[in-house]
């Protein structure tokens, strides 16, 4: 028989203290029974002699200091991981929403997981072809890897994560170990339903996993949802051999979640209020990405945050970025433009590519091209400024050449459409065509033998 | 005699325990059941507060928490090189051995492997007397270092008992001393040494050698010096992690410590892979022999990230003293300046500028101090450099922990968002970067070099930063209205970057470039210009001057140049003398 505790000390936000407590451990789960008849769930966070603060997942509304019986389960909040998951919508604590029976089976996790020992880790090479021209051929995803989205509000992000997902499912031989776990923190209803009628529509819903944690549901249980998820996607990664690709979204909204918290357990803030521990916990996310050693599946991660204001520099996109392998920036000048996917290609970058791409990868020539297209359309936005100042018409002829290369670039080569699936080979062969457009000698970044072979001489085309 | 006490509060990597009265500051621990590794930080009292080094989940009051006796320490023996370690020195691959693939709490202490036979050399006899620092035998450890066994300080005595050379485990004492009040001290292959403090040295040298590092930017433009110390600042995707490696890979230490602070576990698995595979270039041995990785990555422990950089510059101390030049890369110490003020705040100290505690400017000076050009105990000459690479949020350099690193380190490579973005690599802002160990190093580029090479690189650096000026210029006028000579400065700047400054660490011939070929590669880019300069004073447009074939092989001839085909370089020097005379001999005409 587990005791029960009958008087609060406290309730405070989504905390709640206990007092004259024996026996807890720190992070063990806690369940509240609210006047015999609703059940809630909380996890120890701080244990003060006998004093006990609990973090209550679906809130404290309707909790009052005597109405409530607490019980201290043993063991930390676990989920059930089975096969059975696939195709299945649950909670951010991991119970099932959709109507559906819950999972039964002896595999519980403590979703915490543990950290991967570097040394068990496998270096993610296999290039990942996501048809997308711009992120195979200058910011290629690699599996294994962990490759945010920093998006705005209003902007694509989920278009674009949903097109990776259905385009990127089609390489590899086994297509069939393939599942997506899909864990949406504190996003619109509509959002949540766009993602699940596009895995509807693409045929992929049997192997995808959604935990869901809305806009309007507690912030609590959005702490959970991601590392729910994660530890789902651990277990089809590792136990299954599966290659399990997890989206996040919105980053931005657990951080708050984050915040909201810390705020209410009066901790000293940092940047912008978010707690001094941000790092740590969004790496604990992040890290549970990558490939073992001695393992086949693999997981790879495309976190979704959108950028407060638009702002890199906002602690949320900024850490993310000093945890992930590169990031995916989205631009607002390009989604003016009408351009899709808007993709920011300056700033954008996949650090794991280099390693992944090139002969034997995905083309010889990739790294050079690679390369010189960043580095030219990087100095068409000085030429661009100039044009401002002294007009388009005063421009030397090379510059000229520079814009146009900028404008076709952005037309033909970064947008594309949402269901366009473009192979490793059309895109690094449209890129020369449009890097064509500027002279051979401006093409510094390419090696001499590359340019022979690759550039396209348009002059004689006329 | 352990003394024990009783959990009282957990949270998070913070725990206090009661009845403690009789533990010491910085004392290690062990906390609860599963024994988890913690330090004592502070005492009030008969409470203590400890922070541990692993994950403290199920953790439950009143379990006991028991008192080692000694500050957190290391084992210093041989063993390390080529190893990766966590932030306490627990060997990951000994880890791996115990728990597959994830890393459990509660494995307790382990370090260097004490099975392990080594083969030593014993150099004493009985009857000598030994002081401490002095060395009483040696291990040929990897091909390329010898390791070697020190008396550790404060240790001193006429030699007992020798054994005989032969094979010992790490923990087998192999020589006995009798010290001046009649103690015995008995010498294994090990030694422990608290982490917190500094080894003894005899005294500082002045800096006068440089570290060399293969990379044009830093050698020739601004030049690291072995035993100084270097903070390396960046955004994120400014190409910190590379530069670290590229550093690691070619400097020409005898020993690099590379810790990867709160960083990615994917680099660190990089590192595995790439270092055993690559050959340093001095020792045609992998370069792994030379190498020890400390690992916390940004998922594992915060406090053990803490301690992770002392755990490391301990070990570069260690080998100091042994007489070779150490380099020690922290990636990254704005993780470590994080993890003081995530510990911080669990303390609920006042907090000073952005949350960080008032000591961090006194910890960050303590941590690069331990750099230096030294005098062994032992008489040897030897170094220790820091190479620092710090993440200032937002890629903002006037946050705390930038500014504070600027007060305590001599060299500055700041890191640039823009640079990184057109690909400029290394995206070393040559503008806003500075060494000041140019000066203490004017004489070893004189005699070792040329006493061309600083002359030449400041003709360089002036053209940079005019070009800097000049560029404002162009952004509201456009290129074609400056003058002619301008507008080569213009063209020459373009050249510099484009053919000396950025580097292909992918690229074969270009990842390493020895200081003789920066100085060729300098004076090409001269002699260009010199040359250059006299046809625009002619009046020869600079279209003209760029279409001579030798403009092209001046671009490229960081790729073209093999590192063993130096005299290409002279030639190439040669041949733009004589293609811009012939230039302007028919422009006479």
């Amino acid at each position: 028989m587990i005791k029960e505790y009958l008087k609060l000390e406290k309730v405070e936000g989504p905390l709640i203290m206990v007092s004259d407590v024996d026996n807890v451990s720190y992070g063990e789960r806690v369940k509240i029974t609210i006047e015999g008849t609703e059940t809630r769930h909380g996890k120890v966070i701080k244990i003060e002699d006998k004093l006990v603060v609990i973090q209550v997942f679906e809130g404290t509304t309707g909790i009052s200091i005597h109405n409530s019986a607490i019980q201290f389960m043993g063991k930390p909040l676990e989920i059930s991981l089975s096969a059975d998951l696939l195709g299945r919508v649950f909670n951010g604590i991991g119970e099932p929403i959709d109507g559906g029976y819950p999972i039964h089976t002896t595999n519980k996790q403590n979703i915490n997981g543990r950290p991967i020992n570097p040394v068990a880790r496998k270096y993610p090479k296999n290039f990942i072809q996501t048809g997308v021209s711009s992120i195979d051929a200058l910011m290629t995803l690699i599996r294994g890897q962990k490759l945010p989205i920093f998006s705005g509000n209003g902007m694509a992000h989920n278009e674009l994560a949903v097109q990776i997902v259905n385009q990127a499912k089609i390489k590899g031989a086994n297509s069939e170990n393939f599942a997506v776990v899909f864990g949406a923190m504190g996003v619109r209803h509509d959002d949540a339903a766009y993602f699940k009628k596009s895995f509807e529509s693409s045929g992929v819903l049997d192997h995808v996993i959604m935990y869901l944690n809305l806009a309007d549901d507690p912030i609590v249980e959005r702490i959970s949802t991601p590392r729910t998820a994660l530890t789902a996607a651990e277990y089809l990664a590792f136990e299954k051999n599966m290659h399990v690709l997890v989206i996040l979204t919105d980053i931005t909204s657990y951080a708050e979640a984050l915040r909201e918290i810390s705020s209410i357990r009066g901790e000293v803030p940092s940047r912008k209020g978010y707690p001094g521990y941000l790092y740590s916990d969004l790496a604990t996310l992040y890290e549970r990405a990558g490939m073992l050693e001695d393992r086949e599946g693999s997981i790879t991660l495309i976190p979704i945050l959108t950028m407060p204001n638009d702002d890199i520099t906002h602690p949320i996109p900024d850490l993310t970025g000093f945890i992930t392998e590169g990031q995916i920036v989205l631009s607002r000048e390009l989604n003016q433009k009408n351009i899709y996917p808007p993709i920011a290609i300056l700033p954008s970058l996949s650090r794991l590519m280099k390693d992944g791409i090139g002969e034997g990868f995905t083309r010889e020539d990739h790294a050079d091209l690679s390369n010189q297209l960043f580095s030219a359309y990087s100095h068409v936005q000085d030429i661009r400024s100039l044009a401002q100042i002294i007009g388009e018409d005063d421009l030397s002829d090379i510059d000229k050449k520079y814009l146009q290369f900028g404008k076709v670039f952005e037309e033909k080569f970064i947008s594309q459409g949402k269901t366009e699936n473009r192979s490793i080979t059309e895109t690094l062969d449209l890129g020369w065509k449009i890097i064509s457009i500027l002279p051979k000698t401006e093409l510094d970044r390419i090696k001499p033998d590359m340019l022979e072979r690759f550039y396209i001489n348009n002059e004689e085309e006329g | 005699m352990s003394h024990k006490g009783k959990v009282s509060l957990v949270n998070g990597p913070v725990v206090q325990g009661d009845g403690m009265g009789l533990f010491k500051l910085n004392e290690m621990v062990t906390v609860g059941d599963k024994r988890l590794i913690g330090e004592v930080v502070a005492l009030e009292n008969e409470i203590a507060t400890v922070q541990v080094y692993e994950e403290t989940e199920g953790l439950k009051a009143n379990e006991e928490i028991i008192s080692t006796g000694a500050p957190l320490s290391i084992n210093l023996g041989p063993g390390m090189l080529g190893n990766m370690f966590d932030g306490i020195q627990r060997p990951l691959k000994k880890i791996e051995s115990i728990s597959k693939n994830f890393i459990p709490e509660g494995i307790g202490l382990l370090s260097i492997d004490e099975e392990k036979l080594w083969e030593v050399n014993i150099e004493v006899k009985v009857g000598q007397k030994l002081s401490q620092g002095e060395i009483y035998g040696t291990i040929q450890e990897t091909q390329s270092i010898v390791h070697k066994l020190m008396v550790p300080p404060s240790i001193s005595g006429i030699v007992e008992k020798v054994e005989e050379n032969g094979e010992y485990k790490l923990n087998d004492v192999i020589v006995t001393l009798k010290k001046d009040n009649g103690e015995l001290a008995e010498l294994s292959l090990v030694q422990k040494w608290p982490v917190r403090k500094n080894r003894p040295i005899n005294y500082r040298i002045p800096i006068y050698k440089p570290l060399i590092t293969g990379q044009r930017v830093i050698d020739t433009f601004f030049p690291l010096a072995k035993g100084g110390t270097v903070a390396l600042p960046g955004g994120f995707g400014t190409g910190k992690t590379v530069t670290q490696h590229q550093l690691a890979k070619w400097s020409d230490a005898d020993i690099i410590v590379y810790i990867g602070c709160g960083e990615r576990g994917n680099e660190m698995t990089n590192v595995l892979e790439e270092f055993p595979a690559l050959i340093d270039p001095r020792t045609n041995r992998p370069l792994m022999e030379r190498t020890i990785l400390i690992a916390n990555t940004s998922n594992m422990p915060v406090a053990a990230r803490e301690a992770s950089i002392y755990t490391g510059i301990t070990m570069a101390e260690y080998f100091r003293d042994m007489g070779y030049d150490v380099a020690i890369m922290a990636d990254s110490t704005s993780r470590w300046a994080e993890a003081l003020r995530e510990i911080s705040g669990r303390l609920e100290e006042m907090p000073a500028e952005e949350g960080y505690p008032a000591y961090l400017p006194s910890r960050l000076a303590q941590f690069y101090e331990r750099a230096g050009c030294v005098e062994t105990l032992s008489g040897k000459e030897a170094s220790v450099t820091i190479i620092g690479a710090v993440s200032p949020p937002g890629g903002d350099f006037s946050e705390p922990v930038t500014e504070n690193t600027k007060r305590f380190v001599s060299a500055f490579l700041a890191l640039d968002k823009k640079l990184a973005y057109a690909r400029h690599y290394p995206a070393i802002n040559y503008l806003t970067s500075y060494s000041s160990y140019i000066e203490l190093l004017k004489n070893w580029y004189r005699e070792n070099v040329s006493p061309d090479m600083l002359p030449v690189r400041n003709k360089m650096m002036k053209l940079l930063q005019e070009e800097e000026k000049l560029n404002e210029i162009v952004q509201l006028v456009g290129e074609d209205v400056l003058p002619n000579d301008q507008q080569l400065i213009l063209e020459t700047a373009r050249l510099v970057k484009k053919g000396f400054l950025q580097q292909n660490a992918l690229h074969k011939e270009d990842t390493y470039v020895s200081l003789t070929k920066q100085y060729k590669m300098l004076k090409v880019l001269e002699t260009f210009y010199d040359s250059a300069l006299l046809c625009v004073k002619m009046g020869i447009p600079l279209t003209t001057i760029r279409q001579e074939p030798v403009y092209q092989d001046i671009v490229k001839m960081k790729y073209e140049v093999p590192n063993n085909k130096l005299n290409l370089l002279d030639e190439l020097i040669q041949k733009i003398k004589v293609s811009y005379e012939n230039l302007r001999k028919k422009y006479e005409s």
